[in-house]
């Protein structure tokens, strides 16, 4: 089983069952975990922002514009921010850890 | 004075509006409510120009291809649209109930029909420590009326249409101070070059940064810290603009005594209705085994429940399903010569 750690916003890491293929809101969302993900994962909200391991950040394909543009909606943005709807997992990916965001 | 309708939807995204079509074909007159100043709910706000390829028989079509298409679709029922405000309160009368809107409109009608997605769409907070006690006053996330801001020290923050927007606005009669994360901006381009112009001409301030904290300082002004990679600036201003888009509440319809799962609606499968007669729910507001989010399972609940809506508003009439493709009477509704 590959897996991803998610940080919660007290600080809690939870260790999660991640699908290839799945992007990681999705996996972070049907955890039950709390991402807000209002859009969907169309790339059009700022609601599953996280933080990624920095580590890991740089293998991870790099941020389109829309995805850019739409962090400006997010708060406390650091250089090691994504939204989670714009990143798919695969196996590289395995035991990645990302923190959720302030809402 | 109060209106008078059959139904009221709250919501006028594409699920409140196709309802438009399913209940005007069994002559039920409906007004919808929506907060945002447009129909078409998230599709028009959040994503109009991304595609859809999930609606039957439209292989690919815009979010707001789809919400032009279903007006033109609901047109010839005429609904009564009241934009930018919200239902606030609803009160059960013996024929139904009389809703209020926060603009103070009352509307008496027989069937409320709940099609409010993930529910109003209002500013997004700035999540930062006492704000709460500073917003509305000094920290405004929409300017009713900008005279308030004449000649005072202003902090913007954003960089979509609305910050760029009031930054040229209120660069003619203030001073303004405007703060993003980055040096690109999503606005509108023109927008975006006016805004560099004033700043050339030494008529607006640009900050790069985020803004950490906020405070009210002795001499009545905010006391703004923000950050730009390592370093903390501040900077002393009179009123603070926020300007991060929008989110969505569920609002006051979490007051209303409806059975709530999780923020969501608890429906029937039969008619959509909730566990208060004459009160629906439809499209991604209410959850029932087996629901899906989408856009296609609310049209299908839309026609669900104006079937049952129908026995409501018109209790003594029998309901005889008819096809658009063969019915003269529905031809006649819908303009067809």
């Amino acid at each position: 089983m590959t897996k991803l750690l998610v940080k919660d916003r007290n600080g809690n890491i939870s260790e999660i069952k991640a699908e290839t293929g799945s992007t990681l809101m999705e996996i972070i969302r049907d955890a039950g975990m709390d991402i807000e993900a209002a859009c969907g994962g169309c790339c059009a909200c700022a609601t599953c922002h996280i933080y990624v391991d920095e580590k890991l950040y740089k293998s991870l394909p790099s941020k389109d514009e829309d995805e850019e543009s739409m962090l400006d909606q997010a708060f406390e943005v650091k250089p090691n921010s994504r939204l989670a709807c714009q990143l798919e997992f695969n196996d590289d990916l395995e035991g990645l850890l990302v923190e959720l965001a302030p809402e | 004075m109060i209106k008078k309708t059959d139904v009221v939807i709250i919501g006028a995204g594409p699920v409140g509006l196709f309802a438009v079509f399913e209940l005007g074909l069994l002559n039920i007159n409906v007004h919808l409510v929506d907060n945002l100043d447009k129909p078409g709910g998230q599709c028009a706000e959040l994503y109009p120009e991304k595609p859809i390829y999930d609606i039957p028989a439209r292989p690919k079509i815009t979010a707001q291809e789809l919400i032009d298409d279903l007006l033109k679709q609901i047109d010839p029922f005429k609904p009564t649209f009241h934009f930018n405000q919200q239902v606030n309160s609803i009160k059960k009368i013996e024929e139904g109930w009389i809703l209020e809107t926060s603009e103070k409109i009352k509307i008496e009608c027989k069937c409320i029909i709940i099609a409010a997605g993930a529910g109003s769409f209002v500013p997004r907070k700035l999540p930062i420590e006492g704000i709460e006690s500073l917003e509305n006053k000094r920290v405004l996330y929409s300017i009713k009326d900008k005279s308030i801001l004449q000649d005072k020290d202003i902090l913007i923050a954003g960089g979509g249409d609305s910050a760029l927007d009031w930054t040229n606005e209120l660069a003619k009669i203030s001073n303004v101070t405007l703060i993003h994360r980055r040096k690109e901006f999503r606005a509108a381009p023109d927008s975006v070059s006016k805004m560099i112009e004033l700043e050339k001409q030494n008529k607006i301030i640009f900050e790069l940064g985020q803004i950490k904290e906020i405070y009210k300082n002795s001499k009545d002004k905010l006391d703004i810290k923000y950050q730009n990679d390592d370093t903390i600036n501040s900077i002393e201003v009179d009123y603070l603009l926020p300007f991060f888009g929008l989110k969505m509440e569920l609002g006051p319809i979490a007051n209303w005594g409806l059975n709530l799962n999780e923020n969501l609606i608890s429906v029937d499968t039969e008619k959509f209705e909730t566990s208060i007669p004459t009160i629906f729910a439809i499209g991604d507001i209410n959850t029932y085994p087996g629901k899906l989010k989408l856009i296609l399972s609310g049209f299908h609940e839309s026609a669900l429940m104006a079937q049952q809506c129908f026995k409501y508003c018109f209790p003594d009439k029998k309901n005889i399903f008819k096809y658009t493709t063969s019915s003269k009477e529905l031809h006649k509704k819908l303009g067809i010569k």
